[in-house]
């Protein structure tokens, strides 16, 4: 048994109090782990009351991998396979950001060459049009339009393609690495990525006939699970959801950190076009939207990538990388913007050792999922799963 | 807002003992606050028209080690209208007597957000929130032994009489 004192157990037993009360009153619902719409391994416990919704209990940690233990017993370039797990499905901009934020604390963040960001970004914006893809899919079965998942997995599969070519993995790339790449491009990849984004533009239109301005899609998600914007600030929402709230607030713009002050982008927000703002067809509208600003964003990188910024022979991306890191004795907490929201690392470095004392990893999906039981106060069961699915959350993010 | 300002805004408010000290080595400087007072110091930062830190970016739980005996707690905060960002930290000494674990005030009161981060700081490095709500572990399974982020943490060699390898 737990060795603590009494008062710290105080909350479990309420709360075991609170589950055998509602038992005899009303129902109690369990939704997941195994279940498909909850998109990993998370379980919701809910109180219903007939079809109603009257609260719902999150379970999280089925995904628990103890990142941060680990990140305080490996050196900072071992831990950056483990930040690929944990929103496995951009792992680009995970290790972005966190490469980012120890770049910033050795102070090497200036010297990194201009085509070694702008092959970052490049794979990041490839990433982040993937995870949207893949959140779009798979809101479309959750509501029950089968065949929207299958076009855009589909598409996905090309740019899984195109990253496994450049960094030798499909999913989990250790492509960035601190002060450099693990490897140049590959001869050609521009040309393909290039061949890529001129197939798959017209794809998204016919996506968006296909699902956005579908009439049943729009039924179910319009007006349902609406997010005002005050909540969704004050329970710590990023990313998508912030934005389909309303709020222009996208981090590449606001720190504006490797090149996304030199690309041309617009920050798409929620409007409110079928029903409220906030409402969970704007956050998967915003979603949409931020496909096309992130191709946008690729064919800026491709055109510079093969004019100004050409590869060259003698190029050498691990020309800058430190042989050994160990940042001066400091905290840094730095934030970017991932697929789901901002993500953020904070670390702490005692100036001595290779190996960092406490590395934090702030999840986007964390607390974007964390405000669940707010939305999902008195709904019906079947928007439910509605509101899940336009959250987007990655199991693995939330929990590490 | 300075971070200068926002220091001689705090003490005006709340008198010389609410800051006992700052850190400014490094990149992002970080105000020490007095423990105790660490929810109204973030209450006045969110309503203050001056300030107005509205976002809670996230807490961290630290442990200083096993020589130093103490444990911190570390707030990001951010501000939407002013695109500004501050760093609180707050530490007590504890003795890691787990019948005695180190205690702050909750701030679930003024950021909701913080309700799910201080449930993980609670799991993981075994520090209690007064007033939290519902402080309850979230990571690991309710019956856990022991807080998994301290550094004097030793793996279980059994976990409902199974071994673990």
């Amino acid at each position: 048994m737990n060795t603590t004192a009494p008062k710290y157990d105080e909350a479990l037993n309420n709360y075991y109090q609170k589950i055998a009360e509602a038992a005899t009153e009303d129902m109690v619902l369990n939704m997941g782990p195994q279940h498909p719409s909850t998109h990993g391994v998370l379980r919701l416990e809910l109180i219903t009351d007939g079809e109603i919704v009257k609260e719902v209990i999150p379970h999280i940690g089925y995904l628990h991998r103890c990142f941060e233990k680990h990140a305080e017993s490996l050196t900072y370039q071992q831990t950056i396979p483990f930040t690929d797990r944990l929103d496995y499905l951009a792992s680009m901009n995970n290790s972005h950001a966190f490469v980012m934020g120890v770049e910033r604390m050795m102070g090497i963040d200036k010297d990194i060459p201009k085509r070694i960001e702008y092959i970052r970004v490049l794979v990041c914006e490839l990433n982040r049009i993937a995870s949207h893809l893949i959140a779009i899919g798979t809101y479309g079965i959750d509501i029950g339009a089968f065949t929207p998942f299958l076009w855009c997995f589909r598409d996905r599969e090309h740019i899984m393609g195109m990253l496994e070519w450049a960094s030798g993995s499909r999913m989990l790339y250790n492509y960035i690495w601190v002060g450099g790449l693990f490897y140049d491009l590959p001869v050609g990849f521009e040309e393909r990525c290039s061949e890529f984004i001129t197939y798959f533009k017209p794809k998204m239109v016919e996506l968006n006939q296909l699902l956005t301005d579908n009439q049943v899609f729009i039924s179910r998600t319009a007006n349902v699970g609406v997010l005002p914007l005050d909540v969704a600030i004050n329970y710590g929402c990023s990313g998508p959801m912030l934005r389909g709230s309303g709020l222009k607030w996208d981090l590449r713009r606001i720190d504006n950190y490797s090149v996304y002050p030199e690309l041309e982008f617009d920050v798409p927000i929620g409007k409110g076009e079928m029903g409220t703002v906030g409402d969970c067809w704007d956050r998967y509208k915003v979603r949409v939207d931020e496909i096309e600003q992130s191709v946008k964003m690729v064919e800026q990188c491709l055109s510079r990538l093969q004019n100004e910024l050409k590869r060259t022979p003698d190029f050498d991306p691990r020309s800058k990388m430190p042989r050994k890191i160990t940042p001066k004795a400091q905290d840094y907490y730095v934030r970017c913007e991932g697929a789901k929201g901002e993500l953020g690392f904070y670390f702490m470095a005692d100036g001595r050792s290779e190996i960092p004392t406490r590395v934090k990893c702030r999840a986007p999906s964390f607390n974007n999922l964390s405000v669940l039981p707010e939305l999902a106060k008195g709904v019906m069961i079947a928007d439910m799963i509605a509101i899940v699915g336009s959250i987007d959350f990655v199991l693995g993010e939330v929990d590490r | 807002m300075s971070f200068e300002e926002i220091k001689s805004l705090l003490v005006d408010k709340f008198g010389v003992g609410v800051i006992t000290g700052e850190e400014t080595g490094g990149l992002q400087p970080a105000l020490l606050i007095a423990p105790d007072r660490i929810a109204d110091v973030c209450l006045e930062l969110r309503n203050n028209p001056l300030t107005y830190f509205d976002f809670l970016s996230s807490i961290t739980g630290v442990d200083y080690g096993v020589e130093a005996n103490r444990f911190g707690v570390v707030y990001h905060l951010a501000s939407i209208p002013y695109q500004t960002q501050l760093t609180l930290k707050v530490s007590v000494e504890n003795t890691r007597d787990l019948n005695d674990l180190p205690t702050f005030p909750s701030i679930t009161s003024v950021y909701r957000t913080a309700d799910w981060h201080e449930r993980e700081t609670y799991d993981l490095l075994g520090i209690f929130f007064e007033n939290h709500p519902d402080l309850r572990r979230i990571l690991l399974p309710d019956d856990w032994e022991g807080f998994p982020l301290r550094k004097d943490y030793k793996a279980a060699e059994y976990y409902k009489g199974i071994k673990v390898d």
